[in-house]
């Protein structure tokens, strides 16, 4: 008797998975990978976990993914009958699965009328939970520190091919970018280079600000961009100024630093309690000290001029 | 039936045996079977749904998806206008598996043959079963031996202008891949070959080397060829390995030193951050059923193949 019970477990198992692959179209995608199809598999089973009262699950944004997981751990260690669990797949998932009731939260780099229909971006509410800001890196052999929004520009759309002519070493620049659909990117094309797009057709592109950073590390004469969050104790690559302006959290608060945007996490109306608990907790001051060290701002320290100068 | 008369008890007791017996196993099995039909039909419909979307909801011609390279779809629930032409993708997706099999099936019928004609007994004991785990090995791995042993050799070796990242390293790691497959397949379809074809071959006075280019080879072919179509199709399936080496450059390729992108390594950077059904979404699921429709025809390749060697040994 219990043979057959296993076999039909087992069968109910594989239509579970067999029907995640499906349903979630990111993952669709990349049905073709075994792992792809386990990951989904995951998922469900967590998103199904969802209407027990006390846990939280979130997905989105890869920028803010450590963040997120860093701030659930730290909130389950200070109240253990909340579960949180978190995942990546980027901006668009985030939204989409948090306004079809997938998960509690949705992360976002983006805000969700970008991202989706007017009427379904109005059934979430907004919260702004950290400020992300992004810096130009460029490999340490260069030597350049600082460079013009102009220079930047003209970088970044091909315009200027050689370092020496902003300053440095005689040397081909290499540009790395993010994908046309990364938020990162968008930020970052919107506020250090005046909204003039990127040359793909001469740069090479990197799924990850990981995989950038690397990219930047192997090349000299390598540009590129990321999170500050990726910079905390790092000695791989150059930060560069910008008109003279270092990337930091303090110039990002005042407002000198223009490079910059918010994170979001999106409920569907007000969420859940514990999604709320979780939100508020990472937006509390108990968090703010542990959110600054990892290369993240405190969305409540935004001076008013700041937040004016993006509006 | 007719001089048996069982109680209504035993009547309920043989035809749960009964169900048991035969029923339940036979339906659950045809249940099973008609389940992974279902799915492989439901994710083509899926994709055809999805991937059509491009060209009825957006408007763009077919021609314009395969043969231009602009490339600039607009990304949000409610825009339109963009440009969605994916040749470069597709060409990078043709161009390293081209190079791929370009590189592996010299190596791979080499090996074949080394482990069937040349030294049955290491062949077997030693050479397959290390092809084996071969296939095994995780693509990420390769992509990350990729691309931190290939790429740097690449950029110090040739200079390359975009730092290794290239189709050269795209075409080698997919190579790397596709190897094991085409050996396997081949090695199985040269042990296929009847001895009896070998020894007359040998009798009209053959050396080894004569048997086996004119007789073995041409005997063994439909079945490299399935290996051959085996090994494309995951090269043209795989992403991760592929994504990490080719540099993803929007760009034709000058030269196999340059980067380039390709179909699968598009897909999977921009799917989780588009819009759900806007139009850079959906040119990526017309990118997906593009890859479906190339499996698909891969998979009808290889039935056509292995269906002349049927015949072939019949005749």
């Amino acid at each position: 008797m219990w043979n057959k019970r296993l076999i039909a477990a087992f069968t109910s198992g594989l239509l579970a998975v067999s029907l995640a692959a499906c349903g979630s179209s990111s993952l669709a995608a990349a049905a073709a990978a075994a792992t792809a199809a386990a990951d989904s598999a995951t998922t469900a089973a967590d998103a199904g976990a969802a209407g027990v009262s006390g846990s939280v699950t979130a997905s989105g944004s890869s920028a803010l993914l450590p963040l997120v997981k860093a701030a659930a751990d730290a909130y389950m260690s200070v109240n253990a009958d909340v579960s949180v669990t978190v995942n990546g797949g980027g901006s668009g998932t985030g939204l989409k699965q948090v306004a079809d009731g997938s998960v509690d939260i949705g992360d976002s780099d983006v805000f969700a009328e970008e991202k989706l229909d007017a009427d379904v971006a109005k059934t979430l509410t907004d919260h702004e939970v950290a400020v992300i800001t992004m810096a130009p890196v460029t490999s340490k052999s260069l030597g350049v520190t600082n460079l013009t929004t102009q220079q930047l520009t003209d970088i970044f759309t091909a315009k200027i091919t050689n370092w020496k002519e902003v300053g440095g070493p005689d040397k081909d620049i290499v540009l790395v970018t993010r994908p046309s659909s990364s938020g990162t990117r968008a930020l970052f094309q919107k506020w250090a280079l005046g909204g003039a797009s990127e040359a793909d057709n001469k740069a090479l592109e990197t799924d990850d600000s990981g995989t950038l950073m690397q990219t930047i590390k192997d090349n000299d004469g390598a540009i590129g961009y990321v999170a500050l969050s990726y910079l905390v104790n790092n000695t791989d690559v150059q930060a560069v100024s910008i008109d003279g302006v270092a990337p930091t959290l303090e110039n990002t608060y005042s407002g000198a630093y223009k490079v910059w945007g918010f994170e979001h996490m999106y409920t569907k109306g007000d969420g859940s309690a514990a999604a709320q608990g979780f939100i508020q907790y990472i937006t509390g001051d108990a968090f703010s000290a542990k959110m600054e060290g990892m290369g993240y701002g405190v969305a409540a320290k935004m001076s008013s001029a700041a937040v004016s100068s993006h509006k | 039936m007719s001089t048996w008369n069982p109680t209504s008890q035993e009547k309920k007791q043989a035809g749960r045996e009964m169900f048991r017996k035969e029923y339940f196993w036979r339906n659950l099995v045809t249940v099973c079977g008609i389940l992974i039909i279902a799915l492989t039909l439901s994710i083509g419909v899926f994709l055809l749904y999805k991937g059509s979307g491009t060209f009825y909801k957006y408007g763009h011609t077919v021609w314009e998806f395969l043969f231009s390279s602009d490339w600039n779809p607009t990304d949000g629930p409610s825009q339109s206008g963009g440009a969605v032409g994916s040749a470069i993708y597709i060409w990078g997706s043709l161009i390293t598996c081209g190079l791929a099999l370009l590189i592996a099936l010299p190596f791979s019928i080499a090996a074949a043959l080394y482990m069937t004609e040349i030294s049955p007994k290491a062949g077997t004991r030693l050479f397959q079963p290390a092809t084996e785990i071969f296939l095994g090995i995780p693509s990420v791995v390769y992509g990350w031996v990729g691309l931190t042993v290939l790429v740097p050799f690449i950029r110090s070796i040739f200079h390359a202008r975009m730092g290794g990242f290239s189709v050269l390293a795209a075409g080698i790691v997919l190579a790397v891949m596709i190897f094991p497959t085409i050996t396997t397949i081949s090695a199985d379809a040269i042990r296929s070959v009847p001895d009896a074809y070998r020894k007359a071959a040998y009798g009209l006075g053959s050396t080894r080397w004569q048997v086996i280019l004119h007789v073995v080879l041409p005997a063994a072919l439909p079945g490299i060829m399935t290996g051959v179509i085996l090994g494309l199709s995951r090269a043209f399936g795989e992403a991760l390995a592929v994504a990490m080496v080719i540099g993803k450059t929007r760009a034709f390729p000058d030269s196999i030193l340059s980067p380039t992108s390709n179909l699968t390594s598009a897909i999977a950077a921009d799917m989780g951050n588009t819009a759900e059904g806007g139009e850079y979404n959906l040119a990526l699921w017309t990118m997906a059923l593009l890859l479906f429709l190339m499996s698909m025809l891969f998979i009808m390749l290889i039935h056509k193949v292995s269906g002349r060697k049927g015949k072939d040994h019949e005749a």
